[in-house]
């Protein structure tokens, strides 16, 4: 697979998600409205909600991400190594120069997102910079900026949102079942609606997760990153720093977990890793695998 | 009447190729020259940093006038060089004066410890960084519009429109030895 057949397929991976987001919440909306004798009415206002959330997501995602995981902008002066590498990353794939953001969290991490190279975002935790030397940061930096040129990025960003949206209805339907399962006949019959359409959601997020979440995708980002800074064994030595880092990054969440370059829950194994999203999918390859790899190039 | 239409059609194939692969050039060549502009700003910025690295230099360490000579003249030959090689070449003999420079500083804890210098240090490595990164980028434009325009059959439109392959900007012959381990 080529990065030009990578991007294609990311971008009409999006607008399925997308449309198929859309048939979802109408769907759903048109339930509710049939309990309530007036599906044209619920339909409708679900078919207008779930295209505002769609095109928002697809214009904010990046802002949301951001907020979600409590970024602020980094500048050249506090942050030089982490923005200067940026800049010379950007430099070497042709690529305009991102936005750069750092979360303050001594858990190392980092993530891309955006809608395209134009509108990209690179964010670090305050805990990789510390922790890796310039030339680690910039195999990370080099990997990140790869997700942005194959249009990962836009896809990912959407799924955070789109998905996360998708995951809390199905978690409140789930809290209503069990809060108005033994009601009177009403309440049963809505609860039978909801129970049927729960039966039908887990499976279909869990394709919509697939679709955004693809070992290739790793892969070739770790394999593309190494062809920008020319140097595999650093993201192979940055990647062995942050396998190895026993913090889990606070601000991370089952709907971000696969933006960041490294699985934010991977030692919480007990608790927060088994819950709904995370627990059904590993979001990424094995690491020992990626620095096997990058360690033959 | 069936042959004309084939051989109308044939012509248009071979009209719509030539004018796809010639834009292609096109838009290859484009994209070095950029690529070289951005090589442009680099070195720009790396002339600009050197009047005030020098001055932080001298005033620790005034007698080393040969070393500062050095690096002006090489800066201005940089500065007025206008092809590329005379560009390449020229930031090829900064590099070593600026070798020096930082070599007789070593001499000097008072002038290695201070803010200014350490900042001035930091930033010309960057802009070194980025000379290398801007000239790999340009180099692998390069080399991605000479196999075009060499590979059968796009050599033929190539060779009907003149373009001629480019050059690459050259490395120096240290950095091209750096990859090879030292015993000494």
């Amino acid at each position: 697979m080529t990065i030009h057949n990578q991007i294609s397929s990311n971008k009409v991976r999006t607008y399925f998600i997308m449309f198929f987001f859309i048939a979802f919440i109408s769907f759903f909306f048109y339930l509710i409205g049939k309990y309530f004798g007036d599906s044209q009415f619920y339909f409708v206002f679900g078919i207008l909600f779930s295209i505002m959330m769609s095109f928002g997501s697809y214009f904010y995602s990046d802002k949301i991400v951001l907020a979600m995981s409590g970024a602020k902008p980094a500048d050249k002066k506090d942050f030089f190594d982490l923005y200067t590498v940026t800049e010379n990353m950007a430099i070497a794939d042709g690529l305009p120069m991102p936005k750069v953001y750092v979360i303050e969290d001594p858990a190392m991490n980092a993530f891309a997102t955006g809608r395209d190279p134009q509108h990209a975002v690179v964010c670090a935790t305050t805990g990789i910079l510390e922790k890796l030397n310039r030339a680690e940061l910039e195999g990370v930096i080099a990997h990140e900026l790869s997700h942005v040129k194959n249009f990962d990025i836009r896809l990912m960003g959407i799924v955070t949102v789109l998905v996360g949206t998708v995951a809390f209805v199905a978690d409140w339907i789930t809290r209503s079942l069990l809060w108005g399962g033994d009601d009177d006949n009403t309440g049963g019959k809505l609860g039978m609606i909801f129970f049927i359409l729960f039966l039908f959601i887990t499976p279909l997020i869990a394709t919509l997760i697939q679709l955004a979440v693809s070992r290739r995708r790793e892969y070739l980002a770790d394999a593309s990153g190494a062809l920008l800074n020319r140097n595999p064994d650093a993201l192979a030595s940055a990647l062995e720093k942050i396998s190895g880092d026993t913090l889990i990054l606070k601000t991370a969440s089952n709907a971000t977990a696969h933006l960041f370059i490294e699985n934010p829950f991977k030692k919480d194994k007990g608790s927060k890793a088994k819950s709904f999203l995370a627990g059904l999918f590993s979001t990424h390859p094995p690491v020992e695998e990626r620095i096997k790899l990058l360690r033959e190039m | 009447m069936n042959i004309t239409v084939i051989l109308i059609g044939v012509l248009v194939l071979f009209v719509v190729y030539l004018v796809a692969t010639y834009n292609g050039f096109i838009v290859l060549k484009a994209r070095i020259k950029e690529a070289f502009s951005g090589i442009d700003v680099q070195l720009k910025r790396r002339v600009d940093l050197i009047p005030n690295l020098v001055e932080t230099v001298k005033g620790y360490a005034k007698h080393e006038k040969e070393v500062f000579e050095n690096v002006t003249k090489a800066r201005s030959a940089l500065m007025n060089a206008s092809s590329n090689e005379d560009k390449a070449g020229a930031n090829n003999m900064l590099t070593g004066a600026l070798k020096s420079l930082f070599a007789i500083a070593e001499a000097y804890p008072d002038l290695k410890a201070s803010d200014n210098f350490k900042d001035l240090q930091r930033q010309l490595e960057d802009t070194e960084d980025k000379i290398a990164y801007s000239r790999q980028f340009l180099n692998s434009n390069v080399l991605d519009y000479n196999t075009k325009i060499q590979t059968f059959p796009n050599s033929l439109v190539a060779n009907m429109f003149n373009f001629a392959p480019e050059s690459f900007f050259a490395a120096t012959e240290e950095e091209k030895k750096e990859v090879k381990v030292k015993f000494s």
